[in-house]
């Protein structure tokens, strides 16, 4: 009896001091916890703010998670201040801004939408108008040689088969930046079915599930035409079409005719801290645009001036996610190309530079990267 | 319980007066009163969310044919659920239909016919089938099964029943037959796994006796599919249900179209789809994320109609001697 008990003393203070043992080293090899910034909103930009984000904690060791929930719950996530800062494809509409003041808009990306088709046979690129382009998701236009397509493409012969038109089935930036342009570029557009992130799409259209669901469609069945983001369409390998612009010069999707769109918008742009809904969700061109590619658009970065706002913010965390943003809207830029997204230009730059500045912990200026 | 099937009353409940056993007893208590604590807290909870849309459109919801959260031109958002709800019923409906009897068909051929050996492979690989995650049926529906299903067999059967205006219209394959078939694929695991198991939880002794009565080897499987009925239909219940409220792979087949559908080949929309496609973006009006949320509650109370619609069935279809059930 003497020795099992022995036996038992002796097998628990093995095993306490085994767990002590273990508590101990747990607790000393701990590192420091690391700076951790939580953003959401749009998917359009999100494989560039992975990106950005690996990059920024290799430099500095803050993590930056983003979760892409779409734009309109990364706005709603802000409003509810549960997120360091957002993402959007269109900028807040004035009656969402006013019920989160205090907000930045930082514009912090460029993306383009691209009429991709999958059209065999047919070697060149194809030329769209808005006009007719509108008239394709309308139905007024249902086969591929119809006479007025066939017109704005001389070069080509056009097969007689049907459309088969795809759109977003669900709600998203790209159908409210697509749909905008649609609205500007037709009457009929904008009294039959107008510009937003959801729309109620003529019956005989398919409607696909995210960027992808439109490129794998497009991919895997001929005759077909969608609109998707250019980044898509470049890494699926899907065509898609010259667009004609307002000075009637039929440009294709690429850095530079993006960029010579953000530079033409870029002349007129309110201050960060100021109601973005008049931008729109697209860059409107007007005569004298050049080669400019009509349907681009900024993706925005949400914040707050005052970060006190945010719950379990920190005058340490402040200062990360201002150095985050500052880092976004400058070394982050060169990033872009390689990912398909186009630079911000220099005026925008110069904006997002007065607004980082502006922001406050406290009342306190949290940065002036002097 | 029929009165008749018993001679004797039932024994009195024995006193217990262990602690363990009512500690034990109330835990069970606890857990089986949470069930219905949480049906009726989801069902609560989607009342009062959606209360703001119920309110503004009343019964109109259930049958208006429009849904336009922004009107072109300003103007009160338009909801109306009528198309996803036959789509909901309708490739549910399709899918029972294909899945039943393939399903019964394999358990009978798992319980009755095979050899050991390959009855526990083709049981792994149709078990297997059932842990395929939604996502993998509709990449695998858009990749392979719509190529094979739009070139060689959609065109197949409208050359020989396109009189019938069920099989007219445009064969993309991005339809609401083909979402039929994806979900009949997916709930086939289903179906089979739990009616194989009631095929072979019928006692031998059944077996024999029929076939000492001269039946062939299929004619003996009468027994067993008749003495298994009601807890098939459990079975195909459980799949209808899986089938209803199946998501992610039925919204990638299916066309998303949200118009009422004349023929099969025609694009089509679901009431799950709708939820998944547009909740996320839902922030504004507010009557918007209101109406999502009472899509949310048709779907619920569909299933729950539907399944009680089932077991209506099975009692009234349930014979004199007891049969394997398992609910």
């Amino acid at each position: 009896m003497r020795e099992r008990s022995i036996i038992y003393i002796l097998t628990v203070a093995l095993i306490g001091t085994i767990i002590a043992f273990s508590a101990g080293l747990f607790i000393v090899s701990q590192p420091e916890i690391p700076i951790r910034i939580s953003g959401a909103g749009a998917t359009f930009p999100a494989p560039l703010f992975q990106k950005w984000s690996l990059e920024f904690d290799s430099l500095t060791g803050i993590q930056v998670d983003y979760e892409g929930i779409g734009s309109g719950g990364g706005i709603t996530q802000h409003t509810a201040k549960t997120v360091d800062f957002a993402a959007s494809d269109p900028p807040m509409k004035e009656s969402e801004w006013l019920t989160a003041p205090n907000t930045l808009h930082l514009p912090i990306t460029i993306g383009a939408i691209v009429v991709a088709y999958n059209l065999p046979g047919v070697a060149l690129p194809i030329n769209l108008t808005g006009s007719v382009i509108a008239q394709i998701f309308a139905r007024w236009i249902t086969t591929w040689d119809n006479a007025t397509l066939q017109s704005l493409n001389p070069a080509v012969t056009l097969p007689s088969q049907d459309i088969t038109v795809v759109h977003r089935s669900d709600s998203s930036g790209s159908t409210a930046v697509f749909t905008s342009f649609l609205s500007d570029e037709s009457s009929m557009w904008n009294s039959t079915y107008g510009a937003s992130k959801t729309i109620d799409w003529h019956p005989d259209t398919l409607g696909q599930k995210g960027n992808s669901g439109i490129a794998a469609h497009l991919q895997t069945n001929q005759y077909s035409l969608g609109y998707i983001e250019l980044s898509y369409a470049i890494e699926s390998n899907i065509d898609y079409a010259l667009i004609e612009n307002a000075d009637t010069v039929y440009s294709l999707a690429n850095t530079t005719t993006i960029a010579e769109a953000a530079a033409f918008a870029a002349l007129t742009l309110p201050d960060g801290d100021e109601d973005w809904e008049p931008v729109g969700s697209y860059f409107a061109l007007s005569y004298g645009c050049g080669n400019a590619y009509p349907i681009s658009s900024f993706s925005y970065m949400l914040v707050y001036k005052e970060l006190n706002v945010i719950p379990g913010m920190t005058l340490e965390k402040a200062k990360a996610l201002t150095n985050w943003l500052w880092w976004c809207t400058h070394q982050a830029q060169s990033y872009a190309d390689a990912l398909h997204y186009v630079e911000i230009p220099g005026p925008v730059i110069a904006i997002n530079e007065v607004s980082l500045r502006s922001i406050t912990y406290n009342g306190a200026i949290v940065n002036t990267w002097a | 319980m029929s009165k008749t099937s018993r001679a004797k009353k039932k024994p009195k409940s024995i006193n217990i007066k262990s602690t363990g056993d009512s500690i034990f007893k109330s835990f069970l208590g606890i857990i089986t009163f949470l069930i219905f604590i949480i049906l009726g807290l989801l069902i609560l909870i989607l009342t009062l969310n959606s209360s703001l849309s119920i309110e503004t459109y009343g019964f109109s919801f259930l049958w208006g044919t429009e849904w336009n959260p922004t009107p072109a031109g300003g103007g009160a958002p338009i909801f109306g659920v009528l198309p996803p709800l036959l789509g909901t019923l309708t490739s549910s409906l399709i899918a029972i239909l294909i899945s039943f009897p393939i399903s019964i068909g394999i358990a009978l051929a798992l319980s009755e016919f095979t050899k050991k050996k390959i009855n526990f492979w083709l049981s792994f690989l149709v078990e297997l089938l059932a842990a395929i995650p939604s996502v993998i049926y509709g990449l695998w529906g858009i990749f392979t099964l719509i190529p094979i299903l739009s070139q060689y067999v959609y065109p197949a059967i409208q050359d020989v029943l396109g009189f019938i205006p069920l099989f007219q219209g445009a064969t993309h394959g991005y339809n609401i037959l083909t979402g039929g078939i994806t979900l009949a694929i997916m709930i086939i695991p289903t179906i089979t796994a739990i009616s194989r198991d009631i095929f072979a939880a019928v006692p031998d002794s059944q077996r024999e006796a029929i076939i000492a009565l001269g039946a062939t080897k299929w004619e003996s499987t009468k027994i067993v599919r008749k003495y298994g009925r009601s807890g098939v239909i459990g079975a195909v219940i459980l799949g209808l249900g899986r089938a209803v409220g199946e998501t992610m792979a039925v919204t990638m087949v299916i066309g998303n179209s949200f118009h009422l559908f004349d023929s099969l080949f025609d694009p089509s929309y679901t009431l799950a789809s709708l939820i998944a496609n547009e909740f996320t973006e839902a922030s504004s009006p507010e009557v918007y994320l209101s109406a999502l949320i009472e899509v949310g509650l048709v779907l619920l109370i569909l299933a729950l109609v539907v399944n009680v619609i089932a077991r209506l069935i099975i009692r009234y279809t349930k014979r004199k001697f007891r049969g394997v059930e398992t609910f």
